[in-house]
């Protein structure tokens, strides 16, 4: 009898050794959906590239629940529905657990309705104009709040007591101008020192500021009337013109003579990852707002920079770009991302969606190159934000920080 | 009228029926989603999403392979169609919770609360489907009135045509449009119409709804074969290849090619138009970025590798490039621009006829090899 027992004691032991060796070898699927061509493509190929750097890392620890995370990379090829298409196909064909991608709000906006209906989970990393939540998504990118907001009560705070709205015409920045349009009036700065022109509809402003198309280069008319509004000192522009229209507009800018002591820009779009391809000199001198620098001078964020640059030499795949690489705000946001979905599923104990999404809705900190950031039961996350002053090397000095900003993605209507 | 070439085209077009209409259907409505023959929902709506495309492309190739004008607006058309029955969906996405609106979020945005007056019929199903249509159609009226009045033809005709598409796709990336010192919401600008909830009261994401408009489009596009089909081989067809051939015999013989190709233009824009309205609640949205001209050139391609001026080419032309565009994005999503570019210069090199052109072309080699077998299998007898 006795020997029966050690048997199967023996057996059960063994069989268990044998299943967590199995699981230990076991892979869990993770999407990456970004483009890696077209228009978007220089912007999120980073992205893609930070978040296999980060896979790197968390296999070499030992993986998530002991399996090591397998990176499905797709091509949403700046193409609108392409991004849906393969969203559908990383939840459908190959099952993943989570998945990390998206820039522009329209990705997002399309692939939205693809994560609801397979009750998938997205974490987006990149700044947006709010007014948005869906329970498949978490919003790991700065909200309005976390960044329009700061910058211009870091303006206030210098002082400057006219403010000229300018951005490209979509979703992020017409939101954006709106919201900083209600919080600059609610700050007592009367309607005429706000920049950039009104519209209004029965009597309420509906859009507040100067738009411009994507792409769009001739900036002479706008800047000269930037520097008439600017001509009786305390004036800055608060700037959400996306991509390569910057390079004009800063041009323009620099042709006039405007100054960053005259009337400084700040720049939502612009962070070091852009500078690998914009000529900073027009730049210099201005100010960025982020929840992250590369110029952060914390033990986290030193070791966070030499990581990703060692891995860059070591061990990053062929397709990756190796020389002049930087890290930046939306780089950062979506590693934290990653490390937000494994504590996650580490304490709910299983990667089932809906469990996780319960466990990030009860608040998980995550100590990131950019500070602590903690998950809000609204999706969104606490964090920590910065005001830089741009050099010539396109690196930021930090002026200011605020710390523990907490994440609202309905700014609109709040401030009266 | 016999509407088939030969007995391969019949059969071909009847295995089409029965694949398309019954066995897909069948094998993702009646297989459990972990049988080998099940044919998932992802799936479905990817071919259903191919289908539309090679509507569009039959449309294009009736105007190019077989009238001889290459129309660089078919995507406008198609867009056209697809923002028509879109603008239906979003009036019906219901009371959102989080945006506490029956207004499309975009006009929740902007601080409209009335719906305008140019979205309030689109509310109406049978409007919608009207206007997707009609939209294109009108459009294509008074631009081929405009241009085939005056005679502008050849590479003229494909620069004013995308010069069009350009134009379209800008007014529609904007968000509102300033006119006499009125302010209009258009329709959604960048971010477009997305996040569709029900169609004429059925869930839009349910299986059972995506695959009844996977048979539709399928229905689509097998009755769009046929009437071009049939059209060729009426008087009409037979004039419309004329006009391709040498326009001015044409005319001098006393045919109106004006009239031949204003009917031709406006026929294909309709059903481009219908094409986008399948396509729309297959992908879950549409935006300004399916009207620009890259998007026009795509369908130029499709029909150009599949075939150009015979009546399946653009049919496989437009599912065979959206299959390895599909499996390579996935597959290879670092060079998969590279493996099609590679493709399309392949073809454009060595396969003037496209592929379906491909067995032709072959025969004098596959007839010499066997007169070689044959003739190196004298001797020993």
């Amino acid at each position: 009898m006795k020997d029966v027992k050690k048997l199967t004691l023996g057996l059960a032991s063994a069989a268990a050794l044998f299943s967590s060796s199995l699981l230990a070898e076991d892979t869990v699927k993770v999407g990456v959906l970004h483009s890696l061509s077209g228009t978007m493509a220089i912007s999120e190929t980073s992205l893609r590239d930070i978040l296999l750097f980060t896979f790197d890392e968390i296999n070499a620890s030992g993986g998530v629940l002991g399996k090591k995370i397998e990176p499905v990379v797709v091509d949403g090829a700046s193409d609108w529905p392409t991004f849906a298409e393969k969203a559908e196909q990383l939840l459908a064909q190959d099952k993943v657990a989570a998945t990390f991608g998206c820039w522009t709000s329209v990705s997002r906006k399309f692939v939205l309705p693809v994560y609801e209906k397979y009750n998938g989970l997205l974490f987006y990393p990149v700044q947006y104009e709010g007014e948005e939540l869906s329970p498949n998504i978490f919003y790991t990118a700065e909200a309005v709040g976390q960044q329009a907001i700061p910058a211009v009560d870091f303006l206030l705070e210098e002082g400057y007591t006219k403010f000229y709205l300018i951005g490209t015409d979509y979703v992020y920045p017409q939101t954006t101008n709106l919201v900083l349009f209600e919080y600059l009036k609610s700050k007592g700065i009367p309607e005429e020192n706000i920049g950039g022109g009104l519209r209004k509809e029965n009597g309420e402003v509906i859009s507040a500021g100067k738009y411009t198309p994507f792409s769009h280069t001739d900036y002479q008319q706008i800047v000269a009337d930037i520097k008439s509004f600017a001509a009786g000192g305390d004036a800055a522009v608060l700037n959400t013109i996306n991509g390569d229209s910057n390079v004009s507009f800063f041009k323009e800018i620099a042709a006039s003579g405007l100054t960053a002591d005259d009337c400084p820009i700040v720049s939502y779009s612009l962070s070091e990852d852009e500078f690998r391809s914009l000529p900073t000199s027009d730049l210099v001198g201005h100010l960025g707002c982020w929840t992250y620098f590369m110029s952060l001078d914390t033990p986290a964020n030193k070791k966070f920079v030499k990581n990703f640059q060692k891995w860059l030499k070591t061990k990053a795949p062929s397709s990756v770009q190796k020389e002049g690489r930087v890290t930046c705000s939306p780089m950062v946001l979506s590693y934290n991302g990653v490390y937000l979905w494994k504590a996650a599923v580490e304490r709910a104990g299983t990667f089932e969606t809906s469990a996780v999404i319960k466990e990030l809705e009860k608040g998980i900190s995550f100590d990131g190159p950019g500070g602590t950031v903690t998950t809000q039961e609204n999706h969104h996350l606490t964090k920590n934000v910065y005001i830089g002053e741009i050099l010539e090397d396109g690196q930021f000095e930090i002026l200011e920080s605020f710390d523990n900003v907490y994440g609202e993605p309905f700014l609109k209507g709040t401030f009266k | 009228m016999k509407l088939f070439d030969n007995k391969i085209e019949f059969g071909g077009y009847m295995a089409a029926c029965v694949v398309l209409l019954l066995v897909l259907p069948a094998m993702n409505a009646f297989f459990p989603a972990d049988s080998a023959l099940h044919f998932s929902s992802f799936q479905l709506s990817l071919w259903g999403k191919y289908i539309t495309y090679a509507v569009m492309a039959m449309s294009l190739n009736l105007l190019w392979g077989y009238t001889g004008l290459l129309c660089l607006c078919q995507s406008l058309f198609f867009a056209l169609g697809a923002y028509a029955f879109g603008m239906y969906l979003m009036l019906h996405v219901g009371v959102d919770s989080v945006y506490n609106t029956a207004l499309p979020d975009f006009m929740d945005f902007q601080g409209y609360t009335e719906l305008p007056w140019y979205w309030a019929p689109f509310e109406n199903g049978a409007f919608a489907i009207a206007a997707t249509m009609l939209v294109p159609g009108v459009l294509a009226f008074v631009f081929g009135f405009l241009a085939f009045r005056s005679r502008i033809k050849g590479v003229y005709f494909s620069i004013l045509t995308q010069a069009l598409t350009y134009a379209a796709s800008l007014f529609f990336f904007k968000n509102n449009l300033d006119l006499f010192g009125n302010n209009f919401i258009l329709f959604g600008g960048n971010n477009g119409l997305t996040d569709f909830k029900e169609v004429f009261g059925y869930d839009v994401n349910a299986a059972s709804t995506q695959r009844w408009i996977f048979v539709m489009s399928a229905i689509l596009m097998l009755v769009v074969y046929l009437v071009i089909a049939w059209l060729l081989k009426t008087k009409f067809g037979k004039v419309q290849q004329a006009i391709r051939d040498s326009e001015n015999r044409v005319r001098f013989s006393g045919y109106s090619t004006t009239t031949y190709k204003m009917l031709i233009f406006v026929g294909t824009s309709m059903v481009a138009g219908i094409a986008g309205a399948f396509y729309v609640p297959q992908v879950g949205g549409i935006n300004a970025n399916e009207m620009t001209p890259a998007k026009s050139l795509d369908v130029v391609v499709w029909v150009a590798l599949g075939g150009r001026g015979t009546k399946f080419g653009p049919i496989i032309g437009a599912i065979v490039v959206n299959i390895i565009k599909s499996f390579t994005t996935r597959a290879y999503p670092d060079s998969w621009l590279i493996i099609l570019g590679a493709i399309f210069m392949l073809v454009v090199l060595f396969m003037p006829n496209g592929l379906v052109g491909l067995p032709k072309q072959l025969a004098p080699l596959w007839a010499r090899i066997r007169s070689n077998a044959t003739t190196s299998a004298t001797p020993a007898s």
